[in-house]
């Protein structure tokens, strides 16, 4: 029979020990996974404009194309730039930029708490012959969060490139919004009609049964109706808040 | 295999050997203990995942089998459930670090499924059934033989689901280059469902316990 006294003793032993070797290994194995999220993010931004990029090229290649990151304000305005390593302007660098605590404070903007500041990213590509916009997004599927990264030409109207994906949505249905198919739909379709901004559809039932121009619009996916919408919605809601820079560039 | 085994006879004598080789088939933890079944149903839609996940529960229950069965003796029985999911819970904290850090692909495909370790059933299992009254060798080729049986299941069924569900193998579209796709095959998008892992699992049982009739109840 083992005494309450030794059971206590071996439980605190136990945990100290699980707690030293736990927390060591965090601290030894941090930068490789906050690399691996680095590189991710950086993939991502490239593919946006059909750059891939493998493991070990993927910092280079980006430095070499995203020749500027631009932080944006609500009204359009430029707050922070960052080129060629080093912030010009202001004191935010895009990249650092966490999508999920711009949404909460944007929600804290409509909901009439005017200090709440939102920071819009903005990533500029440039190869020597075209110049992208790339914008990250944020929205919402049916399982969890669903992300995606849109390259946008000069123009600032027709999309050059989208790429999404997404945390857990259902494997065949919602999940084929990571699909080759899906986002190469994208492509040469524009946000604006006729001067007024529309964003982009996804149809369910497709465009061509729709009575919305297939240049604003894609097909949905068969069986991933809520995340589609999702993907809509994202689009919409995220074009929307870069609508006012859109206006001053064109003016 | 077999050759190793013959060499290092003492520490594979025939009791010790059927402790790795039993859960493999008369006794495999999943279709015929019937444990560990969701988490088969879900990482099985691609082999890499599966494979990553079946390593990984391989090294969980090795090593916890050992690190149990090391302590068995100063274990206070009364606390030894929660003892036991502590060891579980940190080795599969570790095993979940080392994958962002070294396989950050997979382990974002296999998601919350690493952390879900720790509710899988076979180890909890084995811990309480086997090395909390074995020696640590014994209790180690456990480990290794029940995570071994998990994950033959688990890559078998990922082997037919991506096949028949994606028409590719282990990433290569093997199907593509056999030229199926131009004589009118589809896909079946039903195999990449989790229904379609349950019924498959279900038709290895059927085979298994056809060929095994001891394992057939009444």
């Amino acid at each position: 029979m083992y005494s309450n006294g030794y059971i206590f003793r071996f439980a605190i032993i136990m945990v100290v020990i699980v707690a030293a070797l736990l927390s060591g290994a965090s601290m030894v194995l941090k930068p490789m996974q906050e690399k691996n999220v680095t590189t991710e993010k950086m993939q991502n931004i490239l593919a946006a404009a059909e750059v891939v990029a493998g493991k070990e090229n993927t910092l280079e290649l980006y430095n070499q194309y995203i020749v500027r990151e631009v932080v944006l304000n609500l009204e359009g305005n430029e707050v922070c730039r960052f080129e060629a390593g080093k912030l010009i302007t202001g004191e935010c660098r895009a990249f650092d930029i966490e999508l999920k605590t711009q949404l909460k404070n944007l929600q804290a903007w409509q909901a009439g708490n005017k200090q709440a500041q939102v920071m819009l990213p903005l990533y500029v590509f440039n190869d020597g012959e075209k110049t992208l916009y790339i914008i990250p997004m944020q929205g919402k599927g049916l399982w969890g969060p669903i992300y995606g990264t849109i390259a946008l030409e000069e123009d600032l109207n027709t999309i050059f490139g989208a790429v999404f994906s997404h945390k857990g949505e259902t494997p065949g249905l919602g999940a084929e919004i990571a699909q080759k198919d899906f986002q190469d739909q994208f492509k040469n379709k524009q946000l604006y009609d006729d001067g007024t901004f529309v964003s982009i559809n996804v149809v369910k039932g497709g465009v061509a049964n729709s009575n919305i121009n297939p240049l604003h619009g894609v097909d949905a996916i068969s069986g991933g109706t809520i995340t589609s919408n999702g993907v809509t919605e994202m689009l919409k809601s995220t074009f929307e808040l870069y609508v006012p820079y859109f206006e001053k560039r064109r003016l | 295999m077999s050759q190793e085994v013959k060499t290092k006879e003492p520490l594979f004598s025939p009791k010790n050997r059927k402790l790795l080789t039993a859960p493999l088939g008369k006794n495999n933890p999943i279709t015929v203990q019937v444990l560990g079944i969701c988490s088969a149903l879900a990482v099985t839609v691609k082999l890499e995942p599966a494979f990553v996940m079946a390593i990984s529960v391989i090294a969980v229950l090795s090593l916890g089998n050992v690190v149990i069965s090391l302590l068995r003796n100063q274990i206070p029985p009364r606390i030894r459930i929660i003892v036991q999911l502590v060891v579980i819970a940190s080795l599969v904290i570790l095993v979940d670090q080392i994958l962002k850090a070294f396989a950050y692909d997979v382990s974002k495909q296999l998601s919350v499924f690493v952390g879900l370790i720790i509710t899988n059933c076979i180890i909890m299992g084995r811990f309480e059934a086997f090395a909390m009254a074995n020696k640590p060798w014994p209790s180690f080729l456990d480990g290794l033989g029940n995570g071994s049986g998990y994950g033959l299941i688990l890559i078998i069924v990922a082997f037919f689901r991506e096949l028949l569900g994606s028409g590719t193998i282990w990433g290569y579209p093997v199907l593509e280059k056999l030229g199926i796709y131009s004589v009118g095959y589809e896909n079946n998008g039903l195999m990449i469902l989790p229904p379609m892992a349950l019924i498959t699992v279900g038709i290895i049982i059927w085979v298994q316990r056809f060929k095994n009739r001891e394992l057939i109840e009444d």
